[in-house]
């Protein structure tokens, strides 16, 4: 299938100037022309090879997980169905977002700012702090030290080495955006570019700076809490806890969004030759993200004791309805670029003749543009939905909640990013993929997989089946309970879902593995085009 | 294109269908702004979030009071407490169960106070589907008034150890 691929003149188009790589530390990308600096190179590669192995390993305690919440079949324990749980949630949302993230980071800061890295010792200080938090943390779940899940909401303790775990994956990811921030200043200061940064690096700081502002909340709750459990604090207040970890906990799902909108425009003009129609436009909108979307984490203490239902009401609905406006407005400008893209090419068969005409059979543009569909209908709608005070009531903690963000973390961010690394390793790793036959259906398996279990898991919710719950039998509870009949089914479908999305997950991953260790290098010559 | 330096004019306001666009979508997220304080005064079901800070135990010792001056019976060992129609109730989340089982009338107001001995839990009321979150120092005040009778289960929500699964109570309303 066609591509717009190779983005004949590049180099003229951006508008270089002179770049300011030092000697034997720059190529050109045999397809795409652009600058590549081999510094971030090799840190992009490192930081993506972590994520993936991360991303198997959630991936394993995904399918352990989803077996086990099918009532038929009920697979692990109660106590390795919390840790198992607790090992999904921080390997899928933390680690393996976190390293792509950076990855990403230092791709727009160097190929499209035609720049170097400005430092590689603080992109191994970030890579080494990332690395040995993140094998700290699943060390201490798989030891059975910190069944706490991922929120670890006190007073339910860890082991401290979970707790130093995870501030050293902030503080490292910290450090590579401090790295992000200097390539910015150091692209500027040397006048590698002239005029506004593109729009994908302007998406990419946006999530940077979110990224700050989350880090920042989570040394805030964090150091607290490793030294409550160390016994030199003796309390950490519950709600306090709750208010700045959601600081945490929803803000990084912003520098997600951020970073996934990016990898849209960005997959928009590789693989249709999309160009936004107003940069303004899109710009404002992720100015939108960084202003307003901390606030709306009030949404997650909706039904909490300690905030007041003024403080409940302004946070929820002023603030959350601006970044909502945010998302509504990408939702808008994404696909329309790529229509105005396919209509130019001569794709003008009535109203939808540009959306059928569309490189499908590529697995660049299928994942990112289900993605735009599954996080902006799926997800979006649920979000706001669940956002709403009532609503909350009815919603909070049942598995509506886990239904919501599997549409907009895994449907969305992870599909997104999936999509980017059919580009990423012909184009960073210089490796052909085997099997292409299977990459172009992976994606479809995967956002089918996880659009079913999604689903399941909302209709299951709206029966009130708790989230984070290994029985829902009640097996041996003092006061019987338990669900109707159809929420079983809905269980039984999640099961369904999550194992499709597996086997979707399983070829990703060894469809990527087979071509950055085995695969056939492109060097010297233009990626085969999807 | 998105991955180059845009054109030096591209800081320009919104035309045509994109403009359209953005004037709904801030139109519609304007109706749903107003609409969440509009509903929280004429809706029938909200949270005020009303709490107070208290001693774990303490509570426990304001809970015991009012199981002994309010007990009518016993199911599985849990006593049955009938508080007074338009008094407080009182229902501590502990691992691993709901403490008592309140017996309410159906049509009166109960200020029912809920707070935690131990770790964060989750108040689900079955099968109608109401839950709130349970903080360990904070009386959270909810005023309730049943609308419908019946036995209704309570389950908890929020992850509290390995015994989560088992931590259960009811709440019976009497017509």
């Amino acid at each position: 299938m066609s591509t717009t691929l190779p983005l004949s003149g590049a180099a003229e188009a951006t508008g270089f100037a002179t770049g300011n790589h030092r000697p034997g530390e720059l190529r050109s990308c045999d397809t795409t022309g652009l600058p590549v600096c081999l510094n971030a190179q090799w840190f992009i590669r490192i930081n993506a090879v972590m994520a993936v192995v991360f991303l198997l390993v959630g991936g394993i305690a995904s399918i352990l997980l989803a077996l086990t919440r099918a009532p038929t079949i009920h697979l692990l324990s109660a106590e390795w169905y919390y840790r198992v749980l607790t090992l999904h949630g921080l390997n899928m949302l933390i680690f393996w977002i976190l390293f792509l993230e950076v990855a990403i980071l230092y791709f727009t800061a160097t190929s499209l700012l035609n720049s170097r890295l400005a430092s590689k010792g603080v992109a191994w200080a970030s890579f080494g702090q990332m690395l040995v938090g993140a094998l700290m943390v699943n060390a201490m779940i798989l030891t059975g030290n910190s069944d706490v899940l991922m929120t670890s909401y006190v007073p339910l303790k860890g082991h401290p080495l979970f707790y130093l775990g995870i501030i050293l994956v902030a503080t490292g990811t910290l450090t590579g955006v401090g790295n992000f921030f200097a390539t910015l200043y150091v692209a500027k200061r040397d006048r590698t570019y002239n005029g506004s940064v593109p729009l994908v690096v302007f998406g990419a700081t946006a999530a940077a700076i979110i990224a700050v502002v989350t880090l920042l909340h989570g040394a805030i709750v964090m150091i607290p809490t490793f030294l409550w459990s160390m016994g030199i604090l003796e309390t950490i207040d519950a709600a306090w806890y709750r208010l700045i970890w959601w600081g945490l906990g929803h803000q990084s799902q912003q520098v997600n969004v951020c970073a996934m909108v990016s990898v849209w425009y960005l997959l928009a003009t590789i693989t249709t030759g999309a160009k936004p129609i107003n940069q303004a436009v899109c710009r404002a909108a992720f100015v939108l993200y960084v202003l307003f979307i901390n606030i709306a984490s009030a949404h997650h203490l909706l039904v909490d004791p300690g905030v007041g239902a003024g403080w409940k009401i302004w946070n929820t609905s002023y603030a959350m309805y601006l970044a909502v406006l945010a998302s509504m407005i990408h939702g808008f400008t994404v696909p329309a670029s790529v229509e105005v893209a396919m209509r130019k090419k001569g794709h003008t068969n009535g109203l939808f003749g540009w959306l059928f005409a569309a490189p499908w059979s590529n697995p660049g543009f299928s994942a990112f543009f289900m993605s735009l569909v599954i996080f902006g209908f799926l997800g979006g709608i649920t979000g706001v939905t669940l956002g709403t005070q009532q609503i909350n009531i009815i919603a909070h903690n049942t598995l509506r909640i886990p239904g919501h963000f599997h549409t907009t973390v895994v449907g969305g961010t992870t599909l997104a990013f999936m999509g980017l690394t059919y580009y990423v390793v012909p184009l960073l790793f210089q490796k052909e993929f085997y099997a292409r036959a299977l990459c172009r259906i992976q994606p479809y398996v995967f956002a089918g997989g996880v659009t079913l279990m999604a689903v399941a898991m909302t209709f299951a919710g709206s029966y009130g089946v708790p989230r984070r719950h290994w029985d829902v039998e009640f097996a041996g509870a003092q006061v019987s309970a338990g669900f109707d009949a159809s929420a079983h089914l809905w269980l039984g479908l999640m099961g369904v879902g999550g194992t499709i999305a597996f086997v979707g997950l399983l070829m990703f991953i060894l469809l990527v593995v087979s071509a950055v260790f085995f695969g056939k290098s492109n060097a010297g010559r233009a990626m085969t085009a999807w | 294109m998105s991955i180059h330096v845009p054109a030096a004019d591209w800081f320009k306001a919104p035309t045509g269908g994109e403009r359209t666009w953005i004037g709904l979508a801030l139109a519609w997220c304007v109706v749903l702004s107003v609409a969440m304080p509009y509903w929280h005064l004429r809706g029938k079901q909200n949270s005020t979030g009303e709490a107070y800070a208290v001693e774990p135990m303490k509570f426990s010792e304001r809970v015991e009071a009012f199981v002994a001056s309010n007990k009518v019976g016993e199911e599985n060992g849990v006593p049955v407490v009938q508080p007074a129609p338009g008094g407080d109730a009182y229902l501590l989340a502990q691992m691993w169960r709901w403490y008592p089982i309140l017996k309410l009338k159906q049509g009166q107001s109960y200020r029912v106070h809920l707070s935690s001995l131990d770790l964060q839990h989750g108040f689900s009321l079955q099968p109608m589907n109401m839950n709130f979150q349970v903080l360990p120092g904070y009386d959270h005040v909810l005023t309730l008034t049943p609308t419908s009778s019946g036995s209704f289960t309570i389950i908890c929500n929020e992850f509290c150890g390995i015994g989560h699964h088992l931590m259960t109570g009811r709440v019976i309303v009497e017509p």
